[in-house]
């Protein structure tokens, strides 16, 4: 097996990820469809490292990981602050901008 | 020059065992329809990763995984899902003609495209491996580069922590516009509006002497289900039973005398 194995994993978890993002409607999916989307691009920074022999891809997939945690406390707050003046977490329902 | 990486036969089994079901499960996440089935889906899928860090020598950033996300962050999607409701079951039909075709044709030209870069990427290089790297411990190298050649992002990260835990502080802070009803309000509100039926509260659930269960709605003196009777969180997951079941006429009666 080829090391490039884990790569094409990450790069198909990410595109069904980025899928995800796109065509589901509850707001809540859609974020943890970015998560995927950042955890599939962890294991291509933890496998670069690998390859390139340095601990250098590892630690950035760790900041990776700390911005993530930043990002979901973040979004999830904005997620029940909408929820809380709209009661809905469809993200069709918050079009406020477009009319 | 270091020595070249040869990738072990259990690490290719393990590889060939995860992977599949991972694919499968960030897939399964797409289709299904409750947000709670996907976040346990996701859930797996992060299992899924850790495991593969620390087959790829990636020891602390797999327990790390493990501890930050499966632990923290699926633990708060869920905390979340329960607040923001259960009844938020998302329904499947497309709101965009056409979105879904087009959504997949582009994710299968962008998968292309990634693929094609990150085989370019690895093109005509071999593996190096972490053994050398690795060979005063993973989180000590780790610890080493944090430290010195990464100090100023690490110290930039906890300013970011700090921002991030007071941005949701701020913005889950509810701020009453009008002052809370007292009880006597409540009271006076109970009798002046409406009709006088509700005001000696709603009927409890249950059929009394036969089921009396938070599930299933009371009987009225004529024999229909009282559908106030009922908290409206049964009622919008669907466990709310059937009282009609429980009704005199349908119930075998008849007492078996015990010797």
């Amino acid at each position: 097996m080829s090391l490039n194995n884990y790569l094409y994993l990450s790069a198909l978890l990410f595109t069904i990820g980025a899928v995800g993002v796109v065509v589901r409607r509850n707001a809540i999916v859609v974020f943890m469809c970015v998560e995927l989307m950042l955890n599939a691009a962890n294991l291509t920074l933890v496998t670069f490292s690998r390859i390139n022999g340095t601990l250098d891809g590892q630690v950035i997939a760790f900041f990776t990981m700390v911005v993530a945690a930043c990002e979901v406390v973040v979004g999830l707050a904005i997620i029940v602050t909408i929820y809380r003046s709209r009661r809905s977490a469809s993200i069709d329902d918050a079009s406020l901008l477009k009319r | 020059m270091p020595e070249l990486l040869t990738i072990q036969t259990p690490e290719t089994i393990l590889f060939w065992f995860l992977a599949p079901l991972a694919v499968l499960a960030a897939i399964g996440m797409l289709l299904v329809k409750k947000a709670v089935h996907s976040a346990l889906l996701l859930a797996w899928v992060m299992v899924t990763l850790a495991v593969f860090y620390i087959a790829q020598g990636a020891l602390f950033l797999g327990i790390v995984q493990v501890v930050v996300y499966t632990g923290a962050v699926m633990m708060l999607f869920l905390f979340i899902l329960m607040l923001v409701g259960v009844d938020s079951s998302d329904s499947l039909t497309e709101t965009i003609t056409g979105l879904r075709p087009i959504a997949i044709t582009a994710a299968v030209g962008f998968g292309g495209l990634m693929v094609s870069l990150l085989g370019r990427a690895t093109l005509g290089r071999e593996p190096i491996g972490l053994e050398i790297a690795n060979s005063s411990g993973n989180a000590q190298g780790l610890a080493e580069l944090l430290f010195s050649k990464y100090v100023w992002p690490f110290e930039v990260v906890s300013a970011l922590l700090i921002t991030a835990a007071v941005g949701a502080m701020v913005l889950a802070h509810h701020q009453r516009t009008n002052p809370r009803p007292t009880q006597r309000e409540q009271a006076v509100n109970r009798f002046r509006t409406g009709s006088l039926a509700g005001a000696a509260g709603l009927p409890g659930p249950g059929v009394f002497a036969r089921h009396n269960a938070v599930d299933v709605p009371a009987l009225l003196p004529d024999g229909t289900p009282a559908p106030s009777s009922i908290s409206a969180t049964l009622k919008a997951r669907g466990d709310v039973i059937d009282s009609g079941q429980f009704q005199l006429d349908n119930v075998d009666t008849t007492v078996v005398e015990e010797k």
